[in-house]
């Protein structure tokens, strides 16, 4: 009678979790069914961890994810760990990562770690970051020519301060070096924020920060930017000219943007855009993005395929240029 | 003791040389007006431990240090025993973490040393075994938010993320 | 007095009741936090950031300080307990903290642990009120080869801490700088000391890594061994009268403890530093000035209090650079400054004139976290002792769990957990043979600044080494860690040519 009772139900139960599921499916898409691993290329307190947490706060703040979003720092290899490991993630629908430059740079420097870029699954650019030329007011520097000039003299003895090796401060060294004739040396240091301090205390004479790392000794009146890598004059630096106003055509940008691991599942996939379109049009983010002169569009899907195979052949020949590849 | 702290020191020796061969991947010379170069720093430490090795197993030959002229056994059988089946109880738990996750291996890690190596009564040691990973799950995952591996277990948690995240 | 009325105002709001439950809920899971082994402050705070938005930004900040303080304690409870330092911090603490414990005298330890803290993070605050804005001008002349003298001066303070076989001391600290190396090169960009092409050595061996093994693992097979089984590890007890009998002998310690507060408030407020080289250097000094040094290692309070001190002092300390210049000193202050780009406020010189509330309230709620801490760890000090009483076969598997799951959970990386086993099977056969482990645990904290600034002085140089002492602040410094270099050597060929003579 029992077992009889069993097979009975057994079927209406299955149909009914099926059916259950099933609606669950059609009402709310793809949801995380664990936390996400929210994977950072670089180590605590830089830019990029700094922009992960408050975009996990942000999505805990106005509830855009059912299961929370939890930060795990992969600074090793210039992000060689974190690309490692999102590869051996291939197929997982719950990791994500955020990322930078060194997302193009790390596999042309090592090719040994096997990892091709274009294989992850674009899910948005956040923003792009944008670089200021900085000398410290003392100096008495107050544009280019005065940078130059001094710079020349001081041959090898002129220091440039920057994060990593190979990364976007030397490329960056390296163009004004060879745009202007000079033999800056260039010096790295561990973080954005140690860059800055190396120019406040006057133990480098120019950095290539980001706005977000200098901004505090830049209001306080100690450095002083004298040109901006960007198309247009930032609004928040409306003094230092742009290097295309200048005469040299140069553009740079720090992609900050979220990738998947490959062959993440397209409902996931749209799941996290969406999640991300969200946060970008918050008043958090783009209060943020303001503050700190940050710039550019939400990008995804194809676009960003797009933009990253630009940003690779630009990068390819700019390691290229400094030997390192 | 004697036999062990040349073997010892025979080995760190070799690690000492594979040290150094690994470093010098990199430059290991002076860079002109850069300084020295990336593998220089390991390099040379891995040398000065190399100096170590050497320097105490020439002592340990000349019977000149206080190891190098104990009696005393190394290992005894009940040490060694003991040191054997902790060790491996361990490495065999941390294998399992790869397969069945943290929350099966560790019980059954706690079990065995207690039951096994302690003598405990089934229900002291069925407690601590069951409730260690039952706490450490609330502690890491619900309030610090820490995920732990899980292995081929990992869908059974879905429902207790859906209750408590 | 201006300032004053300003941290008078941050305690008014530190005491609101809300804030005050924050504070002591906090520090209550600080503590246990940071009683975890491979758990600090880092990971506390880490968790905290999120819930920013959801409390008032005064209400949040207030908990991840008492969650700071808290888990600044806990480090202490393991380190004495279990011998495991929880943190970089609290390794020195390890040195006499775990014989005490040994020795029965567990309560005696944490309570000169948690007094010390107290009273370092007390001075730490008035400096920090008093003198905040010169401070931050020393912190900036700071640079890369002010640093290597530094860490030089480190290195020389604990030169006396390993044990009395030269050779197997050097080797301790070679291998420990030479692991400190395997990773990245930040200089030149390379990775270097990748074994096997294994991924996870990218981001080369963690501190904590080679401490739970070393401590963790190692020091439990040699208890397993020397205990031979079913035994209690420590025979403590704690009535209220043993405490008010502990408390009444701190006057003892008390010049170790100021000592390590300066020392470790100074050394805290340098970018880079740190707590870490603030509590060795502590330790190291109160050994060189104490009446008997022979005494430190094996048991002695002074030895605990001083590095607790220093440690909770140079925690208030690193709060100097990251407010005024930006720069982390720690990756706790690391994630603070997280933090504080989801308030909205911009670190740097101008926050102490722009958010003067923030900044005070930070500092007075830094403070009331202090006071809770020391009141609920000297509460919870029974249940520590009741632990610690537990059968050995009980006690080991938890902490053998505690190690990996501990060991696993910063990096969430297996391949850290194997090394931690490796290192502990490694070390427990090593220390049988009498090598000394603790400078090799040292030296892989302090190896990558070392190195670092080294490199990056040499390079502002054009690889000249007059760079360390010829610059005003690094010159002395260096001088006088060459000074503490030579003396031992000095008096050991002093001692062997009279040990000559006599025979």
């Amino acid at each position: 009678m029992k077992t009889l009772c069993k097979t009975a139900v057994m079927p209406v139960v299955v149909a009914a979790m099926a059916a259950f599921a099933f609606s669950g499916v059609a009402l709310a898409g793809w949801e995380p069914k664990k936390p996400v691993d929210f994977v950072i290329m670089a180590g605590k307190g830089g830019g990029a961890d700094k922009m992960a947490r408050l975009m996990q706060s942000v999505i805990e703040k106005h509830k855009l994810a059912s299961k929370p979003f939890i930060p795990i720092n992969k600074p090793g290899g210039s992000g060689a760990e974190a690309l490692v490991h999102l590869k051996q993630k291939a197929g997982d629908d719950h990791t994500i990562m955020v990322t930078l430059n060194s997302f193009y740079t790390t596999p042309m420097r090592q090719p040994g770690l096997g990892v091709d870029v274009m294989t992850f699954t674009p899910i948005g650019r956040m923003a792009e970051d944008t670089f200021l030329l900085w000398v410290h007011k003392d100096s008495g520097i107050k544009n280019v020519q005065d940078f130059v000039k001094a710079a020349k003299s001081a041959g090898n003895k002129w220091i440039m301060a920057g994060t990593g090796k190979g990364q976007e401060d030397q490329l960056l060294t390296n163009f004004l070096n060879k745009a202007y004739g000079l033999d800056m040396k260039y010096v790295p240091f561990k973080g954005g924020g140690r860059v800055a301090k190396e120019l406040a205390g006057k133990h480098a004479n120019s950095t290539v920060n980001n706005p977000s790392e200098q901004l505090g000794f830049y209001e306080a009146g100690n450095t002083v930017p004298l040109a901006a890598f960007t198309p247009d004059r930032l609004p928040l630096f409306k003094d230092a000219p742009t290097f295309r106003e200048l005469g040299k055509d140069f553009v740079y940008f720090m992609q900050r943007s979220v990738v998947g691991a490959p062959g993440m599942s397209k409902e996931a996939e749209d799941y996290y855009r969406d999640v991300f379109k969200k946060v970008f049009q918050t008043e958090e983010w783009q209060g943020y993005m303001k503050k700190k002169s940050l710039q550019g569009e939400f990008l995804t899907g194809g676009d960003l395929k797009a933009y990253w195979q630009r940003e690779k052949d630009i990068h390819q020949k700019m390691l290229k240029d400094i030997g390192e590849i | 003791m004697r036999k062990a702290e040349l073997v010892m020191a025979v080995v760190m020796g070799l690690f000492s040389a594979y040290l150094m061969w690994k470093s010098a991947e990199l430059p290991i010379g002076w860079i002109p007006e850069e300084g020295p170069g990336g593998g220089a720093f390991p390099f040379w430490l891995a040398a000065g431990m190399l100096v170590c090795c050497i320097w105490i197993i020439v002592r340990c030959l000349r019977r000149t240090s206080t190891v190098a002229v104990s009696t005393d056994q190394y290992m005894d059988a009940a040490t060694l025993r003991m040191f054997l089946l902790v060790a491996g109880s361990l490495t065999v738990m941390i294998g399992l973490i790869h397969i069945v996750g943290v929350y099966v291996s560790t019980p059954l890690f706690m079990l065995f040393y207690m039951r096994y190596m302690g003598g405990h009564h089934w229900l002291p040691t069925g407690v601590i075994a069951v409730g260690t990973p039952v706490v450490a799950f609330f502690f890491f995952e619900i309030s610090l938010k820490i995920t732990l591996p899980k292995g081929f277990t990992e869908p059974l948690f879905y429902p207790l993320y859906d209750i408590f995240l | 007095m201006e300032i004053l009325d300003h941290l008078i105002q941050g305690f008014a709001i530190a005491f609101q009741p809300l804030n005050l439950g924050l504070v002591i809920f906090g520090c209550a899971l600080g503590l246990f936090i940071g009683a975890m082994p491979g758990l600090g402050s880092v990971n506390g705070v880490a968790i905290l950031l999120p819930m920013t938005f959801l409390v008032p930004p005064t209400g949040a900040i207030i908990f991840l300080a008492a969650i700071y303080y808290g888990a600044m304690y806990g480090g202490a409870i393991s380190s004495i307990m279990l011998g495991i330092p929880g943190a970089s911090t609290a390794v020195a603490t390890t040195f006499d903290g775990r014989p005490m414990a040994m020795q029965g005298l567990a309560d005696k330890a944490l309570i000169t642990a948690a007094t010390a803290s107290f009273i370092g993070g007390t001075i730490s605050v008035i400096l920090f009120t008093l003198f905040a804005p010169p401070l931050a001008a020393v912190a900036l002349a700071f640079g890369a080869a002010e640093e290597f003298a530094l860490m030089m001066l480190a290195f020389a303070t604990f030169i006396g801490l390993g044990g009395d076989d030269i050779p197997k001391t050097l080797f301790s600290i070679f291998i420990g700088l030479v692991f400190s190396a395997v990773g990245l090169d930040i200089i030149s960009g390379q990775p270097r000391l990748i074994f096997g092409d294994i991924s996870g050595f990218l981001h080369g061996i963690n501190f904590l890594v080679l401490a739970i093994g070393i401590y963790g693992i190692g020091e439990m097979l040699w208890t397993i061994e020397s205990s031979k089984g079913d035994v209690q590890i420590s025979q403590a007890t704690v009535t209220v009268r043993r405490i008010i009998n502990d408390l009444r002998t701190l006057k003892d310690t008390f010049k170790s403890i100021v000592m390590g507060s300066f020392l470790g408030y100074f050394v805290g407020i340098l970018p880079a530093a740190g707590a870490t080289p603030g509590s060795l250097m502590a330790y190291g000094v109160a050994k060189t000035i104490s009446k008997n040094p022979e005494s430190f290692g094996k048991g002695n309070p002074e030895g605990v209090a001083a590095p607790e001190s220093a440690n909770n002092a140079a925690s208030t300390g690193s709060m100097l650079p990251m407010l005024t210049l930006g720069i982390p000193g720690s990756p706790t202050t690391a994630i603070l400054l997280g933090g504080m780009v989801i308030w909205g406020l911009e670190p740097g010189p101008m926050l102490f004139i722009e958010h003067q509330e923030f900044v005070w309230g930070l500092i007075a709620s830094l403070y009331a976290a202090n006071l809770f801490s020391l009141l609920i760890n000297v509460a919870f000090i029974p249940a520590f002792i009741w632990v610690l009483r537990l059968p050995f076969t009980v006690l080991a598997p938890i902490i053998f769990v505690l190690c990996i799951v501990g060991g696993y959970a910063p990096t969430q990386d297996m391949h850290d957990v194997w090394l931690i086993l490796i290192f502990g099977v490694v070390g427990y056969l090593m220390r049988k043979l009498e090598y000394p482990l603790a400078p090799a645990v040292l030296a892989i904290v302090l190896g990558p600044l070392a190195e670092t600034s080294m490199r990056q002085a040499l390079l502002i140089s054009n690889g000249s080494f007059m760079i360390f002492f010829e610059r005003p602040i690094s010159g002395p410094i260096m001088a006088a860690a060459m000074v503490l270099f030579l003396l031992p050597i000095f008096k050991l060929v002093k001692d062997k040519f009279r040990s000559r003579e006599a025979t």
